[in-house]
């Protein structure tokens, strides 16, 4: 018999049991848009945490007086940094790509009756190369502006939505700390972080900061970037080593300062948003196999119902393996018409859910494929079998079916 | 008439169930029947005679016994092969209709046709030249339940006779219709016996159905009690 027959019987069945295809297919779409709007989702998740975390900055190690987080307690605050250790880690280390100075203020900036709280960064030009911000508009320090530490400014775009909305920055003069002092450029968008409003910021000359708002040559923090080609233990252990005789503590004694590598958060990140998407994704692969388990049952059902219908075509002369053929390839279409509307959905879901989550987009061929595939296998396995009891039926009990 | 029958029943059993539930509906039935002949099967309800049918329309076996179409032994074939009997030589009309539901009159028709494989064109016009011959052309676009039960009936026997059979078998065709589309069947079937040579064998419990026929086959008890020739003639 030739296959295009049993396929037209098929289609012609599925046509005329509109209410019953649709049930049918319903699990399998319910199924596939499931899985494949949260793994497309997940993916999205991911990649704005590994976003984020690349903001970080790669492979870089924040110095910082104290012992880390939550520990120290009482006792005098230990001293911070002075500029002789940025040069010691910058010429006495090895493996150290860039070094780079930050001292924290914060503060009120100002321009034409606007005005906007935020951060102000003291630091040099080496904190671009360090957290790999580049600037959108205008340019960073002049070694000039940084040794004399110039009145200028580069700001993040929250700033600069706020204090100048439409307005071009770059050149105009803004107050900040009740200090006037000069816009030469705005930095790339970073968005918005696990860490806060990354674009919340002004980073101004170190030197300036020092002078006119903390009023020491105290360095709170240093970052250092360090070389891709270098271990990043062995560059921490070597910065601890030298932290330790520049500070002058006793074998044996605690450290009054900490060295954080990025790169911790960094995996620790990645490795729950990743278990996450696999949870996710099991739970959803999971409702597409009861999708599936839902088409198996409405072709049971629906083999029952049709018995009569059974009987009569093979009273007229069909031969058991033609039946048998028909539920397959009706299983299989309805399946894999199931799977693509259910794909589509995902699609449409996924481009309006990710904005919501503030994650990106990310078309995953593998995932669409791989849930399709699924969803065309269960139809031939879970259409299969109530064919194969259909087929095998009497055509004198099917008939006598009521 | 010729000589060599078409259709022969040899110690035909035919045992429904198996141990204390189990009865023999056949106990041995001999029949002849001749290529051509028109052939009304009577006799009271149990007595046998759907059984016997649907063994001659090869969509049952016999328990013991030998069932000879055109010579060749049916009872040793598999599932399939009598499949393949049923779609080349016979048609077969069912008291209660049988047709697909939600199916125009046309498609329904054309049905023994794709199961042949034959193309759509073959099909329609075959498919139109049977509900034709039943008188139903302009009712090939309707479905079972926009049909009356003679029309669905006749649409059964236009679905019997679109492949030509050899053979058309029919457990009672009448049973569920009054008298007046009654006849029109019976008249339907006599010209499709007398005008395209088709064999006919129909079970009827009405003697003034069974007056349309040839022969009448007489039942009871699971046997064949006695067989009237020319009642017609
Ligand atoms: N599938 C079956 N299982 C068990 N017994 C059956 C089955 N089919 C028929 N019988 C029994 O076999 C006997 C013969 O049945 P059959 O249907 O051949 O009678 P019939 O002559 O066609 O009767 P009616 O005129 O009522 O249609 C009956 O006693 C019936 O109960
Ligand atoms: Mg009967």
């Amino acid at each position: 018999m030739i296959l295009g027959t049993t396929v037209v019987l098929a289609l012609r069945a599925i046509n005329r049991h509109k209410l019953r295809s649709f049930l049918t297919t319903l699990g399998i779409i319910i199924g596939v848009a499931a899985v494949v709007t949260m793994v497309t989702l997940g993916n999205g998740a991911t990649a704005a945490v590994r976003e984020q975390i690349s903001s970080l900055g790669a492979n870089v190690l924040q110095l910082r007086p104290g012992q880390g987080f939550g520990r120290g307690g009482g006792g005098p605050r230990p001293p911070d940094f002075k500029e002789q250790d940025l040069t010691a880690i910058a010429n006495q280390l090895t493996g150290v790509r860039a070094v780079a100075p930050i001292v924290q203020s914060s503060g009120t900036a100002i321009y034409e009756g606007n005005n906007w709280s935020t951060s102000v960064y003291g630091t040099t030009s080496a904190y671009s190369e360090v957290q790999q911000w580049k600037v959108a508009d205008g340019r960073l320090f002049m070694p000039e502006e940084e040794e004399a530490g110039s009145p200028v400014c580069i700001i993040g775009n929250t700033v600069r939505n706020n204090l100048f909305q439409r307005a071009d920055p770059v050149g105009k003069r803004m107050r900040i700390k009740g200090v006037s002092c000069q816009v030469i450029g705005v930095l790339t968008t970073r968005g918005q972080g696990g860490f806060g409003d990354q674009d919340d910021v002004v980073v101004m000359p170190i030197k300036f900061v020092q002078r006119r708002f903390t009023g020491d040559r105290d360095i709170s923090q240093i970052m250092v970037a360090v070389d891709d080609a270098y271990d990043t233990s062995v560059v921490q252990a070597s910065l601890e080593q030298l932290m330790r005789e520049r500070r002058k503590i006793k074998p044996g004694a605690d450290d009054n300062f900490n060295v954080f590598d990025t790169k911790q958060i960094s995996d620790t990140l990645t490795g729950t948003t990743t278990i996450l998407t696999q949870i996710v994704g099991t739970v959803a692969a999971i409702s597409l196999l009861v999708g599936g388990i839902g088409i198996m049952n409405i072709m049971l059902v629906s083999v029952t119902e049709r018995t009569r219908e059974i009987g009569i075509r093979l009273a007229i002369g069909a031969v058991a393996s033609e039946v048998l053929t028909q539920f397959l390839v009706e299983a299989i279409v309805l399946s894999c018409l199931g799977g693509l509307i259910g794909l589509v959905l995902a699609l449409v879901a996924s481009i309006a859910i990710a904005p919501l989550m503030q994650v990106p987009f990310i078309f995953n061929i593998q995932v669409n494929l791989i849930a399709f595939a699924f969803s065309a296998a269960i139809g031939v396995i879970f259409g299969y079998f109530p064919a194969r009891r259909a087929a095998a039926l009497n055509p004198i009990d099917a008939l006598r079916h009521e | 008439m010729s000589a060599d029958p078409i259709i022969s029943l040899r110690g035909v059993t035919k045992n429904y169930g198996s141990g204390a539930t189990a009865f023999q509906a056949l106990k041995g039935v001999d029949l002849d029947i001749a290529q051509g002949d028109f052939v009304a099967v009577m006799g009271p309800s149990g007595s046998g005679k759907s059984t016997t049918m649907n063994i001659l329309g090869c969509l049952d076996v016999p328990t013991t016994g030998a069932f000879l179409f055109k010579g060749r032994h049916v009872e040793t074939l598999d599932r399939d092969q009598r499949a393949l009997l049923r779609r080349r030589y016979l048609g077969f009309v069912f008291q209660g209709f049988n047709l697909l539901a939600r199916t125009t009159a046309l498609e329904n028709v054309e049905l023994p046709l794709l199961y042949r494989g034959e193309d759509r064109r073959t099909r329609q016009i075959a498919g139109m030249a049977a509900l034709d011959k039943v008188g139903l052309k302009d009712w090939w676009d309707h479905t079972p339940a926009e049909l009356s039960g003679g029309q669905q009936q006749r649409v059964a026997i236009a679905r019997a006779i679109v492949t030509q059979p050899d053979v058309l078998l029919a457990d009672e065709p009448t049973g569920n219709l009054d008298s007046e589309r009654s006849v029109e069947i019976m008249q339907l079937l006599t010209d499709l016996n007398r005008n395209s040579g088709i064999t006919v064998l129909m079970v009827t419990h009405e003697p003034d159905m069974a007056a349309f026929a040839r022969t009448i086959v007489h039942f009871k008890d699971g046997l064949v009690e006695r067989v009237d020739q020319g009642a017609m003639a």
